[in-house]
């Protein structure tokens, strides 16, 4: 067994009484030991993509990002789903808190694009917040335009960067 | 005389410059800034002469710098030495005017190098050539051989403080983000360098994230931005001695775009919580902290007025980023921008006459001047991304930072005077953003 999954272990007992939503994932429930990540038969394996435990899960199959429109802080549908998404991973993982960082693309000064990858970041955390994620679980942080994913100088690189991703962070003091 | 006394005298010089500008008009030696395109002013540095061996080299550096500082203003043109007559062999020798004036210098600049061990002196003289007359009284600068550099910058700053009737700028640092590494991977520290790129050093490592360093009002100390605690966080640090320590750390919220006052008492600052960020004050001695500005929009990029009464900020309470004014102890702000595009980065000159700009307008960003009241807008620049001025200590000149487009997009520096002349990339050793000018130094 992996290292990460015996932290999954030691800390999942803490967990089931925040776990409200786990029918998402058709998976045992947090804390049978022996359940997580084996997944009987099913091919899946721990920490990867498929364990719907993982992080990397949550990255990738839900998504750890939303995008947003030019100087835009608003939540599309889309985004919503995504967040939708996140509200129940988190959820039924509260060994996991999030700090939710905001990003802005290049087209814009310094200062401003601080303020507002923070508004970003706000509206994701406000969003979640509306789904019963504790405001205790989360942070946020803004970046501004100082780490650009895409570097291209082109919409295509610019949507990918206007963007609040939320990044899980391993906590026992949820 | 020690460069302590000679600065005393500069100092009172200035305090007397009104009386100087009105005798000094009357003379024909003069640059008038103020007007619109001109010739630059032709001129001799006849090459220092070195007062011992163990001159030499300084007198010939001091001599370069000079004429670098006069020639990068724009203002003045240096006519190569090939061209000239007459060679100067003894400060104290007498002037053959009529060869100068055959080569079309219209101002000369003799001066003597001497070095006594570690110290080092240099005097000169500046000489209007076609009235044969010396302008001003021949000046000595004292100090170290480490510390040449300044007082070519002195000799520069006097000379153009002479010509032209106003202060010089030359004698001054820059203290700015240094940047390396690709785009998405940029490694930032903070550095401090002479104004024209010279005498680099890092104040800061690259581990953190640093942004928009700002100088106190005397250039002992520098406000800046870094996420060394994982969120953004004003810290102020000691340019002497490096010391440094976090500002205004509240939890949950994050603080940027600081600046001090101008008793350097206060620093103003954006402060964001729940997504919304104000301007705040706060007292640097007792951290108490006053609220400015309350609105759901965004207010940032504050600037003082020099005096200290007023405040120019950047706010997108219309839907777009416009610039306001208010009183510094907050209160009704008025809009002064009024033309299409964005407006960001308001700064105060330290003339009190213009503020300083960037502006965001059909895809191309621009430096930029206005009144104080929004009026006489003027783009002095155009790219594809340039943000951030700073004025020179004199208010002529504007440094500020310009990106270059695409995946291989770098950070440099520029200059500009506020006419829209003279624009020229700052020499610097990577990639460089955020300069902030400091003030002539004492």
């Amino acid at each position: 067994m992996s290292k990460f999954t015996k932290v999954l272990i030691l800390i999942a007992g803490l967990s089931l009484a925040a776990c409200t939503d786990a029918g998402r994932f058709d998976n045992e429930a947090p804390g049978s030991g022996a359940g997580v990540g084996t997944g009987a038969g099913t091919g899946i394996i721990e920490g990867s993509a498929n364990d719907p435990k993982s992080p990397l899960y949550f990255q990738q199959a839900i998504g750890d990002r939303v995008l947003f429109n030019v100087d835009q802080h608003t939540l599309d549908p889309e985004a919503k789903v995504t967040l939708d998404g996140q509200a129940s991973w988190l959820a039924s993982n509260s060994d996991y808190n999030a700090v939710i960082e905001g990003h802005a693309d290049e087209q814009g000064t310094r200062e401003y694009n601080l303020a507002l990858g923070a508004r970003r970041a706000n509206a994701v955390r406000e969003y979640l917040m509306s789904k019963g994620l504790p405001a205790s679980r989360m942070k946020t942080v803004s970046y501004g335009k100082e780490k650009p994913l895409a570097v291209c100088s082109e919409e295509s690189c610019y949507r990918q960067n206007r963007r609040a991703v939320t990044v899980l962070q391993a906590g026992l003091n949820s | 005389m020690s460069l302590r006394w000679i600065v005393f005298c500069l100092a009172l010089l200035g305090a007397l410059a009104p009386a100087l500008r009105a005798s000094a008009q009357d003379g024909p030696l003069r640059i008038e800034i103020t007007e619109g395109v001109q010739e630059p002013m032709s001129y001799a540095v006849a090459s220092f002469i070195p007062e011992g061996a163990a001159a030499t080299q300084l007198a010939a550096d001091i001599s370069r710098v000079v004429t670098e500082d006069l020639d990068g203003t724009g203002l003045f043109a240096s006519i190569p030495q090939a061209a000239f007559i007459s060679s100067v062999t003894s400060f104290s020798s007498p002037i053959e005017f009529a060869d100068w004036k055959a080569i079309n210098a219209r101002a000369l600049i003799t001066g003597a190098v001497s070095v006594a061990g570690e110290s080092v002196t240099v005097k000169f003289r500046v000489w209007d050539v076609f009235s044969g007359e010396e302008l001003g009284e021949g000046l000595q600068f004292a100090g170290t051989t480490a510390g040449w550099r300044r007082m070519a910058h002195k000799v520069a700053d006097t000379v153009y403080e002479r010509i032209t009737g106003e202060g010089g700028y030359f004698d001054s640092r820059v203290v700015y983000v240094s940047e390396d590494g690709p785009k998405d991977a940029r490694k930032k520290r903070l550095a401090i360098m002479d104004y024209d790129g010279a005498n680099v050093q890092y104040l800061t490592d690259s581990r953190n994230i640093v942004l928009a360093p700002r100088f106190s009002p005397n250039g002992d100390r520098v406000l800046y931005t870094s996420f060394e605690s994982g969120f953004p966080r004003i810290y102020v640090l000691d340019v002497a001695n490096v010391g440094r320590r976090v500002l205004e750390s509240e939890d949950g919220t994050m603080s940027f775009a600081p600046r001090f006052s101008p008793d350097s008492s206060k620093v103003l600052f954006s402060l964001e919580a729940g997504g919304n960020t104000d301007l705040y004050l706060m007292d640097i001695a007792s951290g108490a902290k006053t609220r400015l500005t309350s609105a759901p929009s965004i207010e940032t990029a504050p600037s003082y007025s020099p005096d200290g009464s007023r405040i120019v900020f950047e706010s997108d309470r219309t839907g777009t980023r416009q610039l306001y004014v208010m009183p510094a102890s907050g209160g009704e702000a008025v809009r002064i921008s009024q033309g299409q595009g964005n407006y960001g980065t308001p700064v105060w000159s330290p003339r009190g006459d213009l503020i300083a700009f960037t502006k965001q307008s059909k895809g191309r960003f621009h430096i930029g001047v206005m009144k104080t009241d929004g009026s006489a807008e003027r783009l002095l620049t155009a790219s594809f991304l340039e943000e951030g001025p700073t004025w020179s200590p004199n208010g002529r000149v504007i440094m500020f930072t310009r990106e270059t487009q695409g995946a291989q997009g770098k950070s440099s520096l520029y200059t500009v005077d506020i006419t829209g002349r003279n624009l020229k990339q700052v020499r610097t050793p990577g990639g460089a953003s955020d300069p902030s000018w400091s003030p002539l130094q004492k």
